[in-house]
């Protein structure tokens, strides 16, 4: 079946003519109708669009101009704007708007000849580890449809899990790439900060969010980073450096590495089945040839409080934008201009977009700033030199991508702080701008446990590299929930 | 740090959203326990510490000054909520 | 009680850059609205923001001019506020780090002397958009064409002390802009705007009183006027036992009289903050040495010169280098004609005041400087006397050709034959035997009469000098 194989088998199959674009677009489309629905994981599902994609792939085959992931099928998050499709942000404030132009990833992939099959849920804004913000209701985690996915790319993390697409797109703002891989079983990676351009790509936290890949593993990763990656002259923040090869660099053996374990993660609020997982996948990579150095990160524990200081800040003036005015959702009959502004931003977010732009505007406030904003920003700074003292002595970081396995649905909806606390091992990775990936390490009560590898700025191949050679000693990442098999 | 009910209705006010007067106490007991995690940072002495506004550390790139977008008028106004003449409407500014 | 009036002045210059300073839209002026708003500048979802180095090299020129810091890193913040014509809820612009700090600009006063006023900051800016307030359905009309205009705001020291002090300085910051071609100076287009903060004080007393903030005033004319009727209201308010509001205050022209702006009366908290879409602007000293070489002259050094080479007074070189074009037009009259001060009166004389009649341009003067010059030419070598020149001036203002042309077609030639002017005197003398015997007994004041005399029947072409001489020798003789 065409959805047990990886991106590069597919591959490999569409070159050497054993199916076309157009069958494996049937496939998925098939299987996104069968499921789709059940598990809540899109927002909007683009068959005749894809079906077209997908001949249009097949002739350019035909004229021999296939690139390596020409005719394979994917799915966007909802926060990428695709041109002339609705782009939802998971909200109630976008549900009317069709992005009048494709984000530069988007662009990418679309030039690489991949069919778009959908666009997924996701948190509202991408604010949230659960998806249950999304204006859209809940994703349902495959593995148990009474659990969370995880968030915010809970969509994408759960259309890659049941496999009703080899590839999905997601943004980390916090963990919401790796929290949801986790959670889900997959292949999840979040790019250095600048690695994967920001346009288009809907924004919650600027100095933070970095789009990246979920796939069904480390190999599939590479292959669409590779497509993804690179300066963009209208990102700013894009650095203007060279795009590797991720491919090439897989299967380098790990004799000597060394890996770094902070103390930190492995303390209070883990639960101890999960940390039993970590500590056998960290065998195995001693079996590998890996060196294992304990170290310690002692101001990640500060990650959170600093976290949710920078990202409302930006949030709230990122979301100003959302107005009534010239797109999105305007109130009805309102009285006045404030009427307008506040009804519209009312009615159109959610609770919890509601209340980070609340957070942020208070800690920007006049009187405040120093003691929250500037404070974070010092914070900040400090959680980076941590990983820096680090990376002298170690090749990667590990520990646990979250504290625990999925949570049931609505178990953490009405406590914002324990919600916020599931990032509490993948948000430093984003204050500091390294690169982390979440790899499916084993399972706990039936449910998956994610293994997180943080890596040296732009160090993307040696991450990938760390992720396969595990993923070729070990089948956890090969397997599928029952339902979905 | 406990936020009260004005405070609520101050931030609510700076940042344009309108909220149910019913809901202020959840908002108020959110808020006040999320800056309380937030103030968990007060014991670190940063003192000798700079900020760090952003990961990159790289100067901003700068543009060539010349011209490249057209005119996309018709295709940006097709999403918006009330146009007239070219012009986005809102309720009447008095300045 | 005696009041002391302390004026600071922001001015608005519009960055005279071909796109906008975050985007690659057209900044160009007067089109349909909303057709040069691209979108980044409607501030549509995803989209990010790249910094023009145009902008950025023509605010750098300016901190060069004005003898400032220009920052070797300077940092874009965000202004956050809502109002419809600023698309994103905030403004980008610089808070802690501008790029221009500090510098100067000296003003004559009317006494004769000048003074220092101290810029305390220059920084770089967008624009917002316009909002039209005609009637539409009772609505308000947005355009957003001038959303994303660079702008440099520049920040003056409370240094003024009178309305005239302000528009002073106001006027040497727009001659200065247009020198350094970094801004149309358009007060019309809006391109060059001032916002000025006005408070008294008793004379003596150290801290500042409130201010009140005057905005958009778009005129000199009307600054002076706003200026001075604020410090009037504020004067009687205070004398009448009252206090001032710190508020923002909008001039009408109209009623000459300023009024509280109503969107603006609740205390702004802009929660400023780095924006996190651009990074640290860094500029290199090579590359600000390279600005630095490729400035034009000032025009206080352009004044210096002039006093120094053309041996003009002060004011005189004031006047012709306050503007850039006046000042290059003034210099090619005299590299064709010579006779710098005598240039510099037909300049400032006659060509301004056929300019200001009909309201144009000097780079629309129908009299170019090459045929001012040749005009000049014809005075020095005698062809023509001055009053006669005014004739030829307006001859070619009216398109009748050169000076040269003029002089030939109306046989504007001076005499200048000895002989000839003899005999018109003889005949002059012999017709009028009265005066004659009038001036020789003692009334000189009848001189002028055989002068005009004299002129009236040469059709002013006689040498004046000549006249007067031979008249001497003839009468007195």
């Amino acid at each position: 079946m065409y959805h047990h194989k990886t991106i590069a088998e597919l591959s490999r199959g569409l070159a050497a003519g054993e199916y076309t674009s157009e069958q494996l677009t049937r496939h998925f489309l098939q299987r996104i109708e069968e499921h789709g629905a059940a598990l809540n994981c899109f927002i909007t599902v683009t068959a005749a669009e894809a079906l077209a994609q997908a001949r249009e792939a097949d002739q350019r085959r035909a004229r021999g101009e296939a690139g390596p992931l020409t005719g394979i099928p994917m799915v966007h998050k909802d926060i990428f704007c695709t041109d002339g499709v609705k782009t939802s942000c998971g909200s109630k404030m976008l549900d009317n708007f069709i992005a009048p132009y494709d984000a530069t990833v988007v662009h990418k992939l679309k030039d690489a000849g991949m069919p778009m099959l959908g666009k997924t849920n996701m948190d509202e804004f991408a604010m949230g580890s659960s998806n249950e913000t999304s204006f859209y209701g809940p994703v349902k985690n495959p593995w148990n449809t009474d659990t969370v996915p995880g968030g915010s790319s809970g969509g994408s993390a759960a259309v890659v899990a049941a496999r009703l697409a080899p590839f999905a797109t997601g943004t980390d703002t916090g963990g919401s790439i790796r929290q949801p891989a986790a959670l889900c079983g997959i292949t999840g990676l979040k790019p250095t900060y600048g690695r994967v351009s920001r346009f288009g790509m809907i924004a919650f936290a600027s100095s933070l969010d970095q789009g990246g890949p979920m796939t069904g593993n480390a190999e599939d990763a590479a292959l669409v980073l590779n497509v993804m990656a690179g300066f963009d002259a209208r990102d700013s923040t894009s650095a203007e450096r060279e795009v590797p090869d991720y491919s090439a660099g897989l299967a380098r053996p790990l004799d000597g590495l060394r890996i770094g374990l902070p103390r930190e993660y492995f303390g209070a609020g883990l639960n101890a089945e999960v940390a039993k997982v970590i500590e056998i996948a960290i065998e195995q990579y001693k079996q590998l040839g890996a060196e294992v150095i304990e170290i310690s990160l002692p101001n990640s524990k500060l990650s959170v409080p600093t976290y949710y200081v920078v990202a409302p800040a930006e949030c709230s003036s990122n979301l100003s934008r959302f107005d009534g005015v010239r797109f999105g959702y305007r109130c009805e009959a309102p009285k006045d201009l404030d009427d307008l502004y506040k009804r519209s931003r009312g009615e159109g977010f959610g609770a919890e977009v509601k209340r980070r732009i609340m957070i942020g505007t208070y800690a920007l406030s006049a009187g405040y700033y120093d003691a929250y904003y500037l404070q974070a920003q010092k914070m900040r700074h400090l959680i980076s030199d941590d990983f820096k003292q680090a990376f002298k002595n170690v090749d990667v970081v590990m520990g646990p991508t979250a504290p625990d396995v999925a949570f049931g649905l609505g178990a953490k909806s009405d406590d914002p702080v324990s919600m916020y606390l599931s990032d509490i091992y993948t948000i430093a990775a984003n204050l500091a701008g390294l690169p982390g990936m979440s790899i499916p390490a084993g399972f706990v009560n039936e449910m998956p446990v994610g293994l997180q590898l943080i890596g040296n700025y732009f160090d993307e191949v040696r991450l990938l590299n760390v992720a396969h050679k595990y993923q070729q000693a070990t089948d956890w990442h090969m397997r599928l929930p029952d339902a979905y098999a | 740090m406990s936020l009260q009910k004005e405070d609520v209705e101050k931030i609510a006010h700076l940042a344009r959203l309108a909220i149910d007067e019913a809901d202020i106490p959840d908002y108020a007991r959110n808020l006040s326990s999320i800056f309380r995690l937030i103030e968990e940072m007060d014991a670190v002495d940063t003192g000798a510490v700079t900020p760090m506004a952003h990961p990159l550390d790289m100067p901003q790139r700068l543009r060539d000054d010349a011209v490249s977008e057209e005119n996309q008028r018709e295709h940006f106004q097709q999403i918006a909520p009330q146009v007239e003449n070219g012009l986005y409407l809102v309720p009447q500014v008095i300045e | 009680m005696q009041w002391e009036v302390v004026i600071g002045l922001e001015i608005h210059a519009q960055l005279a850059t071909k796109s906008k300073i975050f985007s690659g839209a057209s900044t160009a002026y007067g089109a349909a609205p909303n057709t040069q708003a691209c979108a980044v500048d409607l501030g549509l979802p995803g989209v990010l923001p790249v910094l023009n180095k145009e902008a950025v090299c023509m605010a750098a020129k300016f901190g060069l001019a004005i003898g400032a810091r220009v920052a070797s890193r300077s940092v874009f913040a965000r202004k956050n506020y809502f109002y419809p014509d600023l698309p994103k809820g905030y403004q980008i612009s610089q808070f802690e780090l501008p790029i221009v700090e500090g510098g100067y600009i000296d003003i004559d006063l009317d006494d004769g002397g000048s003074k220092r006023i101290d810029v305390t900051r220059a920084h770089l800016e967008e624009d917002a958009g316009k909002s039209l307030h005609e009637d539409v359905h009772g609505m308000t009309g947005i355009d957003l064409n001038r959303a994303g205009t660079p702008l440099l705001e520049i920040v003056s020291e409370p240094d003024m002390r009178c309305a005239k002090e302000a528009v002073a300085y106001m006027r040497k910051i727009h001659s200065l802009v247009r020198y350094l071609e970094i801004c149309d100076g358009n007060m019309q287009e809006g391109s060059f705007r001032c916002d000025a903060n006005v408070s008294v004080r008793p004379v003596g007393q150290k801290e500042l009183g409130t201010r009140t903030e005057l905005k958009n005033i778009n005129s000199f004319r009307f600054v002076e006027r706003a200026i001075n009727f604020e410090i009037e209201r504020q004067i009687d308010v205070l004398e009448g036992g009252g206090k001032i509001v710190q508020e923002t205050r909008l001039y009408d022209a109209d009623k000459d009289s300023t009024r509280a702006m109503r969107s603006k009366e609740e205390a702004n908290d802009y929660r400023y903050f780095p924006d996190p879409d651009l990074l640290p602007v860094v500029i290199e000293p090579e590359f600000l040495d390279t600005l630095k070489t490729g400035l034009p002259e000032l025009p206080d050094e352009k004044r210096q010169r002039f006093v120094d080479e053309f041996e003009l007074g002060a004011y005189d070189a004031g006047v012709l280098t306050a503007s850039r074009e006046i000042a290059e037009y003034f210099e090619a009259v005299v590299a064709t004609g010579g006779a710098a001060k005598l240039s510099a009166n037909w300049v400032m004389g006659e060509l301004t005041g056929a300019l200001n009649k009909g309201g144009q341009d000097i780079a629309d003067s129908p009299v170019s400087a090459q045929m001012l010059g040749g005009m000049i030419l014809r005075i020095s070598d005698n062809t023509i006397s001055g009053k006669i020149a005014k004739e030829v001036f307006e001859a070619m203002w009216a398109g009748e050709g050169d000076a040269d042309t003029v002089i030939e077609a109306k046989g504007l030639k001076q005499i200048t034959d000895t002989g000839a002017i003899e005999s018109i005197i003889d005949e002059i003398i012999a017709a009028n035997p009265g005066q004659v015997e009038q001036y020789r007994g003692g009334k000189d004041k009848l001189f002028g009469f055989f002068v005009g005399q004299v002129m009236k029947a040469t059709q002013g072409k006689a040498n004046p000098q000549q006249v007067n001489e031979l008249l001497k020798a003839k009468l007195n003789g």
